[in-house]
């Protein structure tokens, strides 16, 4: 094989782990902030739900999530599944399971914010949607930057995990190819693919945390 | 008519009764202090008021308007969101530690209410609050961020904050007790220029001195409780009550 062949199928690779980051955190991103107000509701049934949800999403691998999504609803339903539903499968498993995760940040940081800023807002007028979307949020996503970039650079390497059920993600190319040139030096790309993309992710992170330092 | 009035109210947290069928007014253009030593339940009369805190039973009326009022049982029934809000904007509250919006600058703190809640125009409501940071001797901060300015001025900001959307009543819930000694002067003369144009307000302080000079009228609480009540004259300099005199003669050692 041909070193351009070699990059061609690696590049195609690429393409598709970035897919499946992208998608993960765009859906990801505010299915945590719903499941973070489950977590907080007043209703107990809920809060309990999203609790277990949330214990089951942290508690087991997400490889074996990837196969349920994928194989559930054969083995449950008995539906036929086409090639495409394997792109899909990995994209519900990754948001499902990231959501939990960002679900807690979530959480903790809107729960980290003192209970004056709700009562100086109370007292103003404001709504309580007011409240949460011009007081409240700002202020946390500010306080949540860095576990959620702890998060989104996880989710990275994690992208990896697709090859379980068979997305030739860009891991999955580079160790076929590893394994039919017997070549070695492909992972070497690989794992530099990796650690440029989350460079870009942790430096994009950075600009964000300069930009909202303008208050303390 | 009184622009606050408060009847039989009673409040508990938990087993503990800590507001004890309080009752008091507050006219049109009157200053009220309310003094009285921690626990006794003063700060929580004032939340009570400015609803942050919901009562357990009584009424509480501004300018003939009912927040909420005793139906036969005891038991205090609140009025729908819609009173609730119009009600709202009735009255402001100045915190203890400000609770400024530390994301927004200091104009915007004080123009957004007056923007998003009573729907005003931004013109008009930076004009506004450009008038009230003069007044405040701040003009010249309207682009700063709270955490750039001291304590007092973080203070006068939420005082031309709650100003600006025009309330006919302040309150204020200790203002200089988280401040600085040397700062505590500048908050007392705002309050005090207020007074003199003849803002209708109820005050939480410990500043005696403060209180006997500003206020016309001084409550004093202990245990839940209007133990006395009357003209500066009358409870500070020549209180009746055992428990204002030793919460007095503590307060000037």
């Amino acid at each position: 094989m041909s070193i351009g062949t070699m990059l061609l199928q690696l590049g195609e690779g690429m393409l598709t782990t970035f897919s499946i980051f992208a998608l993960t955190l765009i859906f990801s991103l505010p299915l945590g902030l719903a499941v973070a107000f489950g977590r907080m509701s007043k209703y107990k049934v809920v809060q309990a739900i999203m609790k277990v949800y949330i214990s089951i999403m942290r508690g087991t691998p997400l490889m074996l999530q990837l196969l349920v999504v994928y194989f559930g609803p054969y083995y449950a339903f008995g539906m036929a599944l086409s090639s495409e539903y394997r792109f899909i499968a990995v994209i519900i498993g990754f948001a499902l399971n990231y959501a939990a995760y960002f679900a807690e940040i979530y959480r903790a940081g809107i729960e980290s914010m003192p209970v004056g800023q709700y009562e100086a807002a109370h007292v103003l007028g404001y709504t309580r949607s007011q409240t949460f979307c011009k007081i409240i949020l700002p202020q946390v996503i500010k306080r949540i930057l860095p576990p959620v970039t702890n998060e989104v650079i996880t989710l990275v390497k994690d992208t990896s995990l697709a090859f379980v059920i068979a997305v030739s993600e860009m891991f999955t190319v580079a160790k076929a190819i590893a394994a039919a040139e017997r070549n070695i030096l492909v992972l070497g790309i690989a794992g530099l693919f990796y650690y440029i993309f989350n460079f870009i992710v942790a430096f994009a992170m950075e600009r964000i945390e300069k930009r909202l330092n303008y208050y303390r | 008519m009184a622009v606050l009035q408060i009847n039989h109210l009673r409040k508990s947290f938990g087993s503990n009764l800590v507001l004890d069928d309080i009752s008091m007014s507050v006219e049109k253009g009157e200053v009220v202090g309310i003094l009285g030593p921690s626990g006794s339940g003063k700060s929580t009369l004032l939340r009570c008021a400015t609803m942050l805190e919901t009562m357990d039973s009584g009424d509480l009326i501004y300018s003939g308007e009912y927040v909420c009022k005793n139906d036969g049982n005891g038991k205090t029934v609140y009025a729908d969101k819609a009173q609730l809000k119009k009600i709202r904007s009735m009255f402001g509250l100045v915190f203890q530690n400000f609770n400024l919006f530390p994301h927004y600058s200091v104009l915007k703190n004080i123009i957004d209410a007056p923007i998003s809640v009573q729907k005003r125009s931004k013109e008009e409501a930076v004009e506004e609050a450009r008038q009230l940071l003069k007044k405040m001797g701040l003009a010249d901060k309207e682009d700063y961020y709270p955490y750039q300015l001291s304590g007092g001025q973080q203070q006068r900001v939420s005082i031309a904050r709650a100003l600006a959307l025009n309330p006919q009543m302040l309150f204020f819930d200790e203002p200089t007790s988280a401040l600085d000694p040397e700062l505590t002067g500048d908050i007392l003369k705002v309050i005090r220029d207020l007074a003199a144009e003849h803002m209708t307000m109820a005050i939480v302080t410990h500043e005696i001195d403060f209180a006997r000079n500003v206020a016309d009228k001084i409550i004093f609480m202990a245990d839940g409780l209007i133990v006395e009540e009357g003209t500066p004259d009358r409870v500070i300099d020549n209180p009746r009550n055992e428990r204002t005199r030793s919460f007095l003669a503590k307060m000037e050692r």
